[in-house]
């Protein structure tokens, strides 16, 4: 691609961006959100046309007109938000368009098939997944694997993927890593985009750094170290993980207990837990470990099977989220589009929802009262918006985390659960929803910080526990929650 | 004023002026008192239906409920001789039970609202029939509940009582959309219900009081409905309404799929679809085609509003 341009109404999303992939090389492509890579991601997978510049594959220039020109000149495309059809099967979702079929004149769907390159498919990423499972039924990590099954299956000549890590554990990154550099080995063009730059490091053969839709820099294999690569994407250097002092004088109190709470999801499984008032808990543990299902029920989400939850000494009833955030325990859910905003309305509407009561008088809402509320909320947060009357699907992931958080600390919390927090979102974004979580905590509140990067929980936790099948296999303190210390109670 | 609402606005104003110049009898007193007492009565109830809509619902049973409760008011006042007021308050609370059946089997079992309000319009339908022994009802001479008769269908200073009592529900139901907690709390379920229970909305509470609304303003419907008619026959008294309601929602901007939608554009919608009514009758056009000519100006209306709407909304990403 060469000094390709897109604007948007009101926005130069690229601005004569040069970028090039070889046959059998692994190009990074990274910048803070905003950056202009989305855009750059939807030209190549034919979603958007350039309005300048040209595209060429192989040396002959292309015009794409739609994903179907896109699939058709072998470029394969894994997207950050997990596009599968919740409603079919595996099979049905990595074949979707391109079901084999019996010869003859009906040309009907060869099932057996097309289940059987699945489970191929399937296993080569070692997803162990029955291909006629409903992907409504698998969990957002699950759901990746079959969104990169699908790519991996269309045999692609160039594959672009953009943060296809974001809901999965480190094993099952690992293996995708593995399949990638096969693929590389096998004369595949890559474009890999994603925000952990240890991801970068480990696969990249060159990384491209794109700034304000322009190239911002380009390192090489060698040359590539986290440092560079994150002055380059700001412009500035970041601070990353000063290393806190842990927190021992604060006089802590029990202030979320757990008693031998059996969830759904592992009924056999007793889970009891302390997190004290003034403490960061990270959950750690590997895809299905349990964690988003503990907190879904600690919230009123789903009902326990058995158990109780303490606040402060007090059973709690649990019947829904509403009975939890009236006790003061509010949780940002991992999967942010379907539960965490209401894309379509505005950030004032989000991050007053949950508290629009106290904005109002008589059941009506006043206006003025939730404006100022939620222009401080927002300025408080240094969320990035035009407006606060802007809907929220127009912010960038990392203000829309920013958002949800926002719903909540007008409710001033005693017990705030985040689940994958910082998924998706940028460096610098990332780095200010770490000190929010920290603030809250040394505001007294009890912080449950469920993550799959163990970076963020090892640098972000007082204490850590690690989940395994349902279960809690060990706790950890600061002092020796260590990435290998986590992993070998993870796998356990 | 939304785009959408403007949008409805100038459409029913190029209808009125339209018909208004190949029809002069269009502007005469009795026809537009005409015109207002229809838009008031079905404006009415499509509010109630619009609600739920919002909710990304659908209320299928308005029209087999105005005939149901039609049918019952005619029988409590001229048979059964009840006080008006206890009649009319009788009617009321059943519409609002009606109502709360369909909410609680639809927030608290999960059923399909489309599949429940399926089964009201049926069941409803033949309960009127068999209630009424499938014979016309209707109130005679009306001796005894005159002031019903006035409330419902009299005109004060000119203006008929259906549009007056339409004025104050729109009213209501403005405020409590567009400026209430709970008005709130809807549009953020029809958005996305998931993310407003993470939000603490009680949402099986919300899409009941959904429901529970769009039965007691069908209900009011019904009683202006069965004094204007003057006669109820239980197998066609209300027909179609439950498709007036839903044109006119749809017409005024709301989204079947949930979320979208406001009081003003769906009174503008009730009104779209009684003027072009109204212009069938008046145009001389055969009253055969009174369904066709809706259709026809209600598609090419969305036609136009997704060509040229497209142009002014932002190339969504």
């Amino acid at each position: 691609m060469s000094a390709v341009s897109k604007q948007f109404p009101g926005v130069t999303a690229l601005d004569g961006v040069d970028f090039h992939v070889a046959a059998g090389e692994i190009v990074g492509l990274v910048g803070e959100n905003g950056a202009g890579k989305s855009t750059l991601m939807k030209i190549l997978g034919g979603i958007h046309q350039a309005d300048s510049g040209t595209i060429a594959l192989e040396g002959v220039p292309v015009a794409m007109h739609g994903p179907a020109d896109a699939a058709r000149l072998g470029i394969g495309t894994i997207h950050q938000e997990r596009e599968v059809i919740e409603t079919l099967d595996v099979a049905g979702n990595v074949f979707l368009g391109r079901e084999p079929r019996w010869a003859g004149p009906l040309r009907l769907v060869d099932r057996r098939r097309m289940e059987a390159d699945t489970e191929q498919q399937l296993a080569r990423i070692g997803a162990q997944i029955s291909p006629r499972i409903v992907v409504r039924r698998l969990s957002p990590a699950q759901q990746q694997l079959v969104a990169i099954a699908r790519a991996l299956s269309m045999n692609a000549r160039l594959l672009v993927l953009d943060e296809p890590t974001a809901s999965l554990g480190a094993s099952e990154a690992e293996r995708l890593f593995a399949v990638l550099q096969d693929l590389r080995a096998g004369g595949t063009a890559i474009v890999y985009v994603s925000h952990r730059l240890k991801e970068i490091e480990a696969l990249a053969d060159r990384v491209v750094v794109l700034r304000d839709g322009r190239n911002a820099g380009v390192l090489h294999r060698g040359e590539i170290t986290r440092d560079r690569l994150v002055r380059l994407m700001v412009g500035r250097a970041i601070d990353g993980g000063v290393p806190r002092q842990a927190m021992e004088a604060r006089t802590r109190e029990a202030r979320l207990h757990l008693d031998r709470i059996r969830t759904r999801r592992y009924p056999l499984a007793e889970v009891s837990l302390t997190v004290n008032g003034g403490e960061v808990l990270g959950i750690a543990g590997l895809i299905g470990a349990g964690r988003s299902e503990l907190a879904e029920t600690i919230c009123g989400v789903v009902p326990a099977v058995s158990g109780r939850v303490l606040l402060d000494g007090q059973p709690l009833v649990l019947d829904s989220p509403r009975d939890a955030i009236r006790a003061g325990m509010c949780l940002i859910p991992e999967d942010r589009r379907g539960r965490g905003i209401i894309a379509a309305m505005t950030v004032r509407e989000n991050v007053t929802l949950p508290a629009l009561g106290s904005y109002a008088r008589l059941g009506l809402v006043k206006r003025s009262a939730e404006t100022s509320a939620a222009q401080h909320t927002a300025a408080a947060l240094t969320i990035k918006t035009s407006s606060i009357e802007s809907p929220v699907a127009t912010l960038s992931g990392g203000n829309q985390q920013k958002v949800v958080l926002g719903k909540w600390l007008a409710l001033a919390p005693r017990v705030m659960i985040f689940d994958e927090p910082t998924q998706g979102v940028d460096i610098g974004a990332k780095a200010e929803i770490h000190r929010l979580i920290r603030r809250l905590a040394e505001d007294g509140a009890a912080v449950v910080m469920i993550s799959s990067d163990i970076e963020e929980i090892v640098a972000e936790s007082d204490r850590v526990a690690v989940m395994h099948e349902g279960l809690i296999t060990g706790i950890l303190h600061r002092s020796s929650s260590t990435p290998e210390a986590i992993m070998q109670l993870a796998i356990a | 004023m939304t785009r959408k609402e403007l949008g409805v606005l100038l459409l029913l104003a190029a209808l009125c002026v339209i018909v208004a110049i190949a029809s002069p009898q269009f502007l005469s007193v009795t026809n537009v008192q005409n015109v207002a007492r229809l838009v008031g009565t079905y404006g009415m109830f499509s509010i109630g239906v619009g609600i739920v809509i919002i909710t990304g619902g659908i209320d299928l049973s308005v029209g087999s409920i105005c005939a149901l409760l039609g049918v019952l008011l005619s029988m409590m006042l001229v048979e059964w001789g009840w006080p008006a007021a206890v009649a009319l308050a009788a009617v009321i609370a059943l519409g609002a039970c009606l109502g709360a059946a369909h909410g609680l089997l639809v927030a608290r079992l999960r059923l399909q609202p489309f599949i429940v309000t399926l089964c009201g319009l049926l069941l409803y339908r033949g309960a009127a029939r068999y209630i009424a022994e499938d014979s016309t009802k209707g109130f005679g001479t009306g001796q005894g509940f005159e002031w019903v008769r006035t409330l419902a269908s009299g005109n004060v200073g000119g203006v008929p009582m259906p549009f007056v009592l339409l004025c104050v529900v729109a009213g209501l139901a403005w405020v409590l959309l567009h400026r209430s907690v709970f008005g709130r709390h809807l549009f953020a379920i029809g958005h996305n219900a998931e993310a407003a229970r993470y939000s603490g909305v009680n949402t099986r509470a919300v899409i009941t009081w959904a429901y529970i609304l769009s039965g007691i303003l069908a209900a009011f419907s019904a009683i202006v409905i069965a004094f204007y008619t003057n006669s109820i026959s239980p197998a066609s008294h209300g027909n179609f309404y439950e498709l007036y309601a839903i044109a006119a929602a749809v017409v005024g901007g709301c989204s079947l799929r949930g979320g979208e939608g406001s009081v003003v554009g769906i009174v503008m919608g009730a009104a779209l679809l009684q003027v072009l009514r109204n212009l069938v009758n008046l145009l001389d056009i055969p009253g055969s085609l009174d369904f066709a000519v809706m259709g026809a100006v209600i598609l090419i209306g969305a036609t136009a509003d997704q060509l040229f709407g497209r142009r002014l909304r932002r190339d969504d990403e």
